[in-house]
């Protein structure tokens, strides 16, 4: 369902979206049931004249067999959602495949600043490129992000990816995604951070390595400017 | 029975003539005390409601001078959306449900004459209004009240650097804490009473649900109180003294107040839920005319939910930054609550079967309840699963998904109580007619602010946005003409509240007269005159049966009050 409402442009999109739809399809079922039951009830057992209500303890093992069904069944259920909750999140935020590229993602009060490594692919030198509120990524690439907060809790959301991480003062967190569709969409901060939490957001842009290489070369930073920024 | 009578408080008080001020503003009586509370709550939610007005109106036509309140900043934005969320939970929520309905009903439902504690009663009213006018101060500061968030996540609330509100964060933390004060004092009450002062006669299994529900809800905030006060006291201290519980660079961890905010806020959702539950298991069990299907499962279910509600605190912080692992124990105990909940409204559904049901005002209400609720509860299912709770977490789903808990429990199940109990408060009965009006006016609108609201959620528009243009995945028409559908249908909601305010004030005064019992229902407090006199009883009853005794067999009548002599 959700992939006809925003694109799936993520390698966790896909599983995430089986998970909302496994969810809505079981949740569905017990919804319409319970639902179900409570208008018929309403609608039949409307009060009429000359006919008494029943008698009923609840309490006789015949009479709880009508709860105790329908309770093993949603457990069943509740085991299999666990099961593929767990997985999906096993797969996104526990294990990290090997990265091709690393990234520093860094919120502020109000802005997002990425640095990306330069062509050397290696963070931390001295051709890495700084941008604003514009994230440069190469589809096909398993990145690593480290996330960062300078000052209040923010929240690092691609929706398309399906992704969202708290950035948290003090801490560097890591976590990865894979960009698999080219297009640009919205980066969002997700976590409340102050007046300006409605204008912190910024662009992706997920690109063909040719284009982003290029993007790599027209940026390159100017060494004397490199030192001066650092 | 020495406890339920104590010296204070005797019989020779009640024929006392009270002055003006005895009666009505120092009045140790719990039926007084539980009206404070209940104007209280709805003055206050008159507010909340008005918030959510303006900051709705905000979201659907953004940049526009709102009607009645003027151009929305994102500062005063921030500051309504919190403080909506902070009033109507901890100064409507809480004191309606816990503390009107607490105080009105426990001494009527298990027979005695008033609270054990009347005095400590008063001052817990007390120290409640003192906390609703330190928030309404913070609301009245030049720089405008606190805007971050209900949950108060520091370091945006610890520092008057970032959140830009040094006295309104202060006080409203204050607030905050005063008002747990308050209940804590009450609380120690409402467990007393019902535990040593219910009349004879009456046992474990015979105590009406409604009265089990309040003390379950009062022994789960107590439990859960602790910390939250504990982490108040720290983040006042971050804020005003220069601790750094919660400040990073001086070694703090602002996780930790997550930790200590929720362990409190989760089990907070069961403390409100309880006593919703318990006044429609009395409203559906009277207009059905039976017995609860399985009271014990009721309460079974209720303790199991109470218990496993400590230990999923977590899911709120799924990505919050705690270690990824803990997220599969936080996903295992929140989906495994789903279990008690969907069997308690199983047995609530059940009782319905083979009854005679009358289709009175409180009684929609409480159907109301269950229809709404059960689509509260299967959506609370995506957010529990970590899985997917990546996606939704901070966006309107969540929003939509708790307004589908808390509406129902809080002003759905609070309307149902009122037009149940009125006759009893006031000694008139509400116009049905006009609640009829007042309920579809209520429940339809209420849909249509909510459904459109899980879309917009699932399209990705995240929470506490002032405006949605500068994210242009969300500023397209299928989002945005959700945002405005939901605020038309909200304006509609509010305008039908006025019906009930109307029908309220006017039947305190024109109702129709209501005699002792109007209902034929079992329960004790239908036994005393409506409205009960200071001292309730004229003379205390004594208990010989369950209080849900409706249709029995060979009987002519189809109830049996729970006092009547076999």
């Amino acid at each position: 369902m959700m992939q006809y409402i925003l694109p799936e442009a993520s390698s966790s999109a896909a599983s995430i979206d089986f998970l909302i739809d496994l969810i809505l399809a079981l949740g569905g079922f017990w919804l319409i049931v319970a639902e179900g039951a409570l208008f018929y009830f309403i609608f039949k057992y409307r009060r009429k004249e000359g006919v008494k209500a029943l008698y009923i303890t609840g309490e006789k093992h015949e009479e709880k067999r009508w709860i105790h069904i329908p309770h093993n069944l949603i457990l069943l259920c509740d085991v299999v959602i666990i099961a593929f909750a767990v997985k999906v999140w096993y797969d996104v935020k526990q294990f990290q495949p090997p990265a091709d590229e690393t990234v520093r993602v860094i919120g502020q009060q109000w802005s997002w600043r990425f640095v990306h490594p330069g062509l050397d692919k290696v963070l931390g030198t001295a051709d890495d490129v700084e941008t604003v509120d514009e994230f440069r990524l190469k589809i096909g690439t398993t990145y690593h992000f480290q996330l960062e907060s300078v000052d209040v809790l923010h929240s690092f959301s691609i929706p398309a990816f399906r992704l969202k991480q708290d950035a948290v003062p003090g801490r560097v967190i890591t976590g990865w995604f894979k960009p698999t569709r080219l297009g640009e969409y919205d980066f969002q901060c997700a976590e409340i951070c102050g007046i300006g939490h409605g204008i912190m957001r910024s662009q992706v842009f997920v690109e063909t390595p040719e284009a982003h290489d290029k993007w790599l070369k027209a940026h390159q930073p100017h060494p004397q400017v490199a030192s001066v920024s650092k | 029975m020495t406890a339920s009578h104590p010296a204070e408080h005797g019989h020779d008080v009640v024929h006392h003539k009270q002055s003006f001020w005895e009666k009505y503003v120092f009045s140790t009586d719990h039926k007084m005390i539980g009206m404070q509370y209940l104007f209280t709550g709805m003055f206050m939610a008159v507010i909340g409601g008005f918030f959510s007005y303006v900051f709705r109106m905000q979201l659907a036509f953004p940049e526009q001078s709102v009607p009645l309140f003027g151009l929305v900043t994102p500062a005063i934005y921030s500051s309504l959306s919190t403080n909506h969320g902070t009033i109507m939970i901890f100064w409507v929520a809480m004191p309606i449900l816990i503390a009107a309905f607490g105080n009105y009903l426990i001494p009527l439902m298990v027979g005695c004459d008033d609270m054990v504690f009347p005095k400590l009663n008063r001052l817990s009213y007390q120290v409640f209004l003192l906390s609703s006018i330190v928030l309404i101060i913070s609301l009245l500061l030049p720089n405008g009240g606190f805007g971050g968030a209900w949950t108060s996540y520091p370091p945006l609330s610890s520092s008057a650097q970032y959140n830009l509100t040094p006295y309104a964060a202060t006080l409203w933390l204050l607030a905050v804490a005063l008002e747990f004060v308050a209940f804590l004092i009450g609380g120690i009450n409402f467990l007393t009473t019902a535990m040593n002062a219910r009349a004879p006669g009456m046992k474990m299994f015979d105590i009406p649900l409604m009265i089990w529900m309040i003390i379950l809800a009062t022994i789960m905030f107590m439990g859960s109180v602790g910390p939250l006060i504990a982490g108040a006291v720290m983040l006042l201290m971050d804020q005003t003294i220069g601790t750094a519980f919660f400040d990073p660079v001086r070694g703090g961890d602002p996780i930790l107040w997550q930790h200590l905010f929720w362990f409190f806020g989760h089990p907070e959702v069961y403390v409100v839920l309880l006593p919703a539950m318990g006044i429609v298991a009395e409203v559906i069990t009277v207009f059905s005319r039976k017995k609860m299907f399985g009271y014990k499962t009721v309460l079974y279910t209720s303790i199991a939910t109470g218990i496993i509600s400590f230990f999923v605190w977590a899911h709120h912080q799924f990505v919050a930054g705690i270690d990824p692992r803990m997220a599969n124990v936080f996903t295992v105990t929140t989906v495994i609550i789903s279990i008690p909940i969907a069997e308690m409204i199983f047995v609530y559904i059940a009782t319905l079967y083979g009854g005679s049901i009358r289709f009175t005002t409180a009684m929609l209400f409480a159907l109301g309840f269950l229809a709404a609720f059960l689509i509260g509860g299967v959506t609370g299912i995506f957010l529990g699963s970590s899985g997917s709770d990546i996606y939704f977490h901070d966006t309107y789903f969540v929003v939509a998904h708790f307004h589908y808990t808390f509406f129902p429990i809080s002003i759905i199940a609070v309307f149902a109580g009122l037009y149940y109990w009125f006759p009893k408060m006031f000694g008139r009965f509400m116009n049905e007619t006009l609640g009829k009006i007042h309920f579809w006016g209520t429940i339809i609108p209420f849909n249509l602010i909510f459904i459109p609201l899980f879309y917009a959620g699932a399209a990705g528009a995240h929470r506490r946005i002032y405006s949605y243009e500068h994210f242009p995945e969300l500023a397209i028409p299928s989002v945005q003409n959700m945002q405005i559908i939901a605020t038309r249908a909200l304006i509609l909601l509010l305008l039908f509240q006025f019906v009930f305010v109307f029908n309220f004030f006017w039947s305190i005064f024109k109702g129709k007269k209501a005699d002792a019992n109007p209902w034929k229902a079992n329960t004790l407090e239908w036994q005393a005159p409506s409205p009960p006199p200071h001292g309730n009883f004229a003379e205390l009853p004594t208990v010989y049966r369950g209080p849900y005794e409706y249709s029995v067999p060979g009987r002519e009548l189809d109830f049996w009050p729970q006092n009547e002599k076999p």
